[in-house]
């Protein structure tokens, strides 16, 4: 057979080779699309870790420090508590210097500027925490200065430390004196943990407790308020509710509702709680009353559609059996649904554990120092001020000193990380009671 | 208050007893059980000075606001009211019980009350924010001309006063980021549906759409750190400076890529459950007729899922235009008329969350510029959803 005008299924003509070239075209393109989405996923997880994960391990400087009774009773009395702390400290340190001869000809005031200025009062709460210390020399582990332990994360080097202020490559030459003496150390930063934030010129001792526990507060709120609203609202609309104008009503509401910008509930929670109440501004309350508001069409809908699976025959079942329409859904659906529910709710709070938009405009990004309490007779439940991871975050992150950057993405970590387990529970409970009907 | 939940508590059990009391321990002549008359002695006890409260303390901070007594300011009195209402439910409910009472009925009426209530949050919410912010901004119009503030291609607040307060530079700022968001996102989200639905094997799906779904699971603030210390420095050093566009970090193409990859999971899934809606029979038409896959997707799985699409992209649309957390960290905060994408320029949103954070006086038309744009936001986003829900439930309906 020779060359016809009509191709053969075995020699590709020019049009089939076109159209093959087109499909191939077009998978790579479908291909790509999801490559593309992978990678910018990786390079943000990258980017974050990269810049995050040295906040974990901070460094400290370790030396003995000698104090006794009088001396204690001395700060205690003095005006400034911890700047006499500070002097206690200052002696040890250039007493520990001198001994090792690390100290060579560093200016005093360069050793003193190496230890971060948090370290009076971490040295004091040390001090009424162990009264039995006076009298003895023990073993003192305290923050370095936030440009020295830039400088072994490698934020500062001896060329920027020429042009910064606030260290010189003295201090840095001294670091390393001390640190193969082994006097400086790096260690594991449960301070990052526990520690409120601190100002702007101390990053190193900046911390999240505050803000894990201002989240923590929001979350219980969040559980107790829109968990039985959300079930009960999902209740109503799906199990009892004629269908009329009015749940009609309800219904594209609340479709509406959960796509209606994070912001605009900032504003009603300014508006409603704070102009109008007068709850306490920037306190967990607040917070957790707008996050409800915000998570209750989440729940509502996923609450619904697990109501929604429970086939009618458990319903009829219990009809049958004498039970009100009310006890064949609190006695058999509700129960049967409850691991959708949860997986729901799950879902819903790792969505407000994670927003920040509305909380900054309820003033939940002042700067708290104090830990808040669950309950005060003044404040009220959860009245007193606080902040929350997200916005701890977009806290740090307008601060100038870059420090904070590696604090901020820390920061991440720790709220990915909460996510994460949030996550793997919610999907654990979907895998452990999913049935299928 | 105290009071009234132990009242209330005594009453559950107090009804139990006597419940079984009428009935001479013999369970079997009451009506209903005894939990029952003991649930409905606790709610009659409970829900009505409840209620009676929260009307109360709503009305008594109108009154405080408006200088008008609505209702007594009186603590002590509305206690006296509180208690009175808990006892007489508490004494009704006891009395009321005997052996043909149907407290099962009675009570499931009060839960039912109950699930209305709840159910209503829903709209009492969208009442409260269309409420609180009209009342703002028309409060805002009383302060400001609403043909400046719709018209002027300027924004310079100034917080001692005599601003100028036009929206359409932000109106701009956030249609152009998130235009180039929605150019970004929609085509690869769009193509990652279609592989994933029509080409991948259940493996590499397995894989691919969780991974796509944890993008939709990070929060905006992460994504706005990433904005601010990777993608933004990033497009600088590498595209905006060697043009000469530039030399600032945050720019609109900034807020507007990483805006694209928050996107990209919310079409994706959209539009797989969009395209996995398409009848088989449609596309075994298709391939019968020698169509190639590719041309299967494009002439006829497309085009069927198109309105459903449509609805995705608008929803992502309306995603992009309230988006804050990425704009507050990646756009910048100047209001700026400009074509160019390397340049900072400044959203809505943005605007919102400068003008109420930090000290706020909510007398001055500075502030209350906020809540005209809350309004204008929240119109807009509304408009875009409805729309979208509209047009994604009229498609449905034609396959089902």
């Amino acid at each position: 057979m020779s060359t016809s005008k009509h191709g053969s299924l075995l020699t590709l003509d020019a049009r089939t080779k076109k159209r093959n070239a087109a499909e191939k075209r077009f998978r790579a393109y479908g291909l790509g699309a999801i490559v593309i989405a992978v990678a910018a996923l990786a390079m943000l997880l990258i980017s974050i870790i990269a810049n995050g994960a040295s906040s974990f391990r901070q460094t400290y400087i370790s030396f003995p420090v000698t104090i006794s009774a009088e001396e204690i009773e001395a700060a205690e009395s003095s005006l400034l508590k911890t700047g006499a702390y500070n002097k206690i400290i200052q002696t040890g340190l250039l007493a520990y210097l001198t001994e090792r001869d690390l100290l060579q000809d560093t200016p005093e005031a360069d050793a003193f500027g190496m230890i971060s200025g948090e370290a009076g009062s971490t040295f004091r709460q040390f001090i009424l925490a162990n009264p039995d210390a006076a009298g003895t020399t023990f073993q003192l582990d305290l923050l370095a200065n936030g440009r020295i332990d830039g400088y072994y994360k490698g934020r500062v080097t001896a060329e920027t430390a020429a042009l910064d202020k606030n260290v010189t490559p003295a201090q840095l030459e001294l670091a390393d004196r001390l640190a193969a003496d082994g006097a400086l150390v790096k260690q594991f930063n449960w301070d990052f943990f526990t520690n409120p934030d601190a100002s702007d010129q101390r990053p190193e001792a900046a911390g999240l407790g505050v803000a894990i526990l201002g989240s923590l507060y929001m979350m219980a709120v969040v559980l107790c308020l829109a968990l039985p609203i959300g079930v009960a609202a999902s209740i109503y609309l799906e199990e009892f509710a004629r269908k009329n104008w009015i749940t009609d009503v309800i219904e594209v509401n609340i479709a509406n509702l959960a796509a209606v910008p994070s912001i605009v509930y900032g504003i009603l929670g300014l508006a409603i709680f704070i102009n109008f109440a007068e709850f306490n501004q920037s306190s967990p309350l607040v917070g957790g009353l707008v996050l409800t508001l915000m998570t209750l069409p989440t729940i509502i809908i996923s609450t619904r559609a697990s109501l929604k699976s429970i086939p009618p025959s458990i319903r009829d079942a219990a009809l049958g059996v004498g039970a009100s329409k009310m006890q064949s859904v609190f006695h058999h659906v509700l129960p049967l649904a409850s691991p959708g529910i949860l997986t729901g709710t799950i879902i819903g709070l790792a969505q407000a554990l994670g927003e920040t938009a509305p909380l900054l405009l309820i003033g939940m990004v002042a700067f708290v120092k104090e830990y808040p309490a669950a309950y005060t007779a003044d404040a009220g439940l959860f009245g007193e001020a606080s902040t929350a991871l997200p916005v701890q975050v977009f806290n740090w992150t307008q601060r100038s000193d870059p420090a904070f950057v590696e604090r901020a993405s820390g920061a991440i970590i720790t709220l990915l990380i909460f996510l994460l387990i949030m996550n793997a529970l919610a999907i654990f409970l979907r895998k452990k009671f999913e049935r299928r009907w | 208050m105290i009071a009234t939940i132990l009242l209330a508590l005594s009453g559950y059990f107090l009804a139990r007893k006597r419940a079984l009391q009428v009935a001479n321990g013999d369970i079997r002549t009451l009506n209903s059980l005894p939990h029952q008359h003991g649930l409905n002695t606790a709610m009659a006890t409970l829900l009505p000075p409840l209620a009676v409260m929260l009307v109360w303390a709503i009305s008594a901070r109108i009154g405080a606001r408006s200088d008008v007594v609505l209702v007594p300011q009186n603590p002590t009195m509305v206690y006296i009211i509180l208690i009175g209402l808990a006892v007489t439910g508490f004494v009704l409910s006891l009395l009321r019980i005997s052996t043909t009472f149907r407290a099962r009925t009675a009570s499931e009426g009060w839960i039912m009350g109950l699930l209305i209530f709840a159910s209503t949050i829903a709209v009492l919410t969208t009442v409260g924010i269309v409420l609180s912010m009209m009342s703002e901004t028309l409060n805002f119009f009383g302060q400001y001309d609403f043909r400046d503030f719709f018209f002027s291609t300027t924004w310079s607040p100034n917080f001692r006063g005599d601003s100028d307060l036009g929206i359409i530079p932000l109106i701009w700022g956030t249609l152009y980021i998130s235009f180039i968001a929605l150019v970004f996102a929609v085509p690869t989200g769009l193509f990652a549906a279609i592989y994933l639905s029509e080409y991948a094997g259940s493996r590499l799906r397995s894989v691919a759409k969780p991974l796509i779904e944890i993008l939709a699971g990070i929060p905006t603030i992460v994504y706005g750190l990433f904005a601010l210390v990777t993608v933004g420095p990033l497009l600088r050093d590498y595209f905006a400076e060697p043009m000469g566009l530039g030399q600032s970090a945050s720019s609109v193409m900034t807020a507007g890529l990483v805006m694209g990859i928050m996107l990209i999971p919310f079409v994706s899934s959209l539009s797989d459950d969009i395209i996995n809606a398409v009848p088989q029979a449609m596309r075994d038409g298709s391939l019968g007729l020698g169509a190639t896959k590719s041309e299967t997707i494009r002439q006829v799985v497309v085009p069927a899922a198109l309105p459903g699409i449509v609805g995705a992209v608008l929803l992502a649309a309306s995603r992009a235009i309230g988006e804050t957390m990425i704009v507050v960290l990646g756009a910048g905060a100047a209001a700026r008329l400009s074509l160019n994408p390397f340049e900072a320029m400044t959203t809505v949103t943005v605007k919102i969350v400068s003008q109420l954070t930090g000290d706020t006086d909510f007398g001055s038309p500075e502030t209350l510029v906020a809540f005209a744009l809350g309004l204008t936001l929240f119109v807009i986003t509304l408009g875009l959803n409805v729309m979208a829900l509209f047009i994604v439930r009229r498609y449905r309906e034609q396959y089902e």
